[in-house]
């Protein structure tokens, strides 16, 4: 059976971790390709690197960082930020980039992801997508949330399938960092409108927000970051506790 | 040693790093004389299998490869390239397993790309899970599958339909799911078919 994925999430900029990492066994806690591994080794089933990086010679940096974790990962890893044509995309691809994701550039420019979609394929491409609800309805948001647009998410999110996104990551920003649970309503309404696999994001705290999302919004996948991090949630132990909800994992 | 077909189908960093990690020696292979350097032969591959047989068609290699006697392994897109036609691009492939490569839409309801880790089930005679646990998970993205051939089936894997997630006839093998990205087992099905 298709197991559900669990998927910790780093942001990294100029090559380093940017948010504090609180492994006990990490040699250098700022590493990101050390703790890809360290979460490869507990059962992570993916990974998803989002860059923050703003300079041209950091962006050379994020380059080397995707062929170190390539290297040295035995999972699939997803790197997001700073890829605004299909120039951007292609060396990610070529440094060992599994999938690619996209936020505001694909709001600016909506044929980004038909492009990207016809010349790596669909599976390659991840349209990430930052959601807050608004007087009753779901608006897309840009810039970590801080600026809306006029786009309602179900209609982007629909549009994004039909383009040729191959996977949405969803996140809620009423929910993440309340570690609250994920939006669990939102989520299962999403997962009804699309065909193709929809990553949950925003809001976990502890173990049974993952067995809830799972449950009740049927979602392919959960991503977190600070939980992980922090050693709040260890995988092995989440894993453990979803396998005796009975919900399929690796 | 391995050569690496290497015909422009996909990006093949992460094969390169799973075969350094696993220390198995390999090389690229792009012209028929290439192919004597080496005991075992990989075709990888991603993306359209329509395109990626046009593309090997190009390269003046296909002869060659169904002469081969040597252990070879498609991988993914590398995999239905050996079945003899895919619905993707209604695309005559190389008929060296005579199965058809078919479209999940027009079988199951489920969601494509089948995308993630998924139990693969081996048959007992496939050496290529030599030493890898049963009903092991293995990383999948694909919207094609081959057909499941009691005779070819080296290993099924089940999303809606029972469908071939490994493959064997003589010295070819395929697997759809991607060995390079599959933790330690798919590392360890790398290190089998490197001593096949």
């Amino acid at each position: 059976m298709l197991a559900k994925r669990i998927i910790p999430c780093l942001d990294v900029k100029d090559g380093r971790t940017v948010k504090g990492v609180n492994f006990v066994d990490l040699r250098d806690a700022g590493d990101p390709v050390e703790l890809a591994w360290q979460y490869s080794q507990q059962g992570a089933d993916e990974l998803v690197f989002l860059d923050i990086t703003a300079t041209h010679e950091g962006r050379k940096t994020t380059i080397d960082l995707v062929k170190s974790v390539a290297r040295q990962v035995n999972i699939p890893f997803t790197i997001g930020g700073g890829i605004n044509e299909l120039r951007d995309a292609e060396i990610l691809l070529n440094s060992g980039a599994d999938k690619i994701s996209i936020n505001s550039a694909a709001v600016r420019n909506r044929q980004l992801i038909d492009d990207l979609a016809k010349t790596f394929g669909s599976q390659f491409v991840v349209v990430a997508v930052d959601t807050r609800l608004v007087d009753g309805s779901n608006y897309v948001h840009l810039r970590g949330g801080r600026e809306k647009t006029d786009i309602h998410t179900e209609e982007w999110i629909k549009e994004a399938e039909s383009r040729g996104a191959g996977e949405i990551l969803l996140t809620s920003m009423d929910h993440d960092g309340t570690k609250n649970g994920f939006d669990n309503l939102f989520l299962q309404r999403i997962n009804q409108l699309i065909h193709i696999p929809l990553i949950a994001s925003g809001g976990a705290g502890n173990e049974q927000h993952f067995v809830d999302v799972f449950q009740q919004a049927n979602v392919d996948a959960a991503l977190a970051a600070s939980v992980f991090h922090y050693g709040e949630i260890l995988i092995p132990e989440l894993k453990s506790k979803l396998r005796a909800e009975g919900i399929a994992v690796r | 040693m391995i050569g690496i077909v290497n015909y422009g189908a996909g990006n093949i960093f992460s094969l390169t790093a799973a075969l350094d990690r696993i220390h198995v020696e390999y090389g690229m292979i792009n012209s028929k004389e290439d192919f004597d350097q080496y005991d075992r032969i990989i075709i990888p591959g991603v993306g359209h299998a329509g395109t990626a047989m046009r593309k090997l068609e190009e390269t003046g290699l296909v002869d060659t490869i169904l002469s081969l006697h040597k252990p070879v392994l498609g991988i993914c897109v590398g995999m239905q390239l050996l079945t003899s036609h895919s619905e993707e691009g209604d695309a005559t492939l190389l008929s060296v397993f005579p199965l058809k490569t078919l479209n999940f839409k027009n079988h199951i309801l489920l969601k494509t790309p089948h995308m993630g880790w998924n139990n693969v089930k081996a048959e007992a005679n496939c050496p290529l899970f030599t030493s890898i646990p049963e009903n092991s998970y293995f990383y999948f993205v694909h919207s094609f599958f081959i057909e499941h051939s009691p005779i070819f089936t080296g290993a099924t894997c089940d999303y809606g339909i029972v469908y071939a997630a490994a493959i064997q006839k003589d010295n070819f093998y395929g697997v759809q799911f991607h060995p390079e990205k599959s933790g330690e087992y798919g590392e360890q099905l790398l290190k089998n078919f490197s001593k096949i």
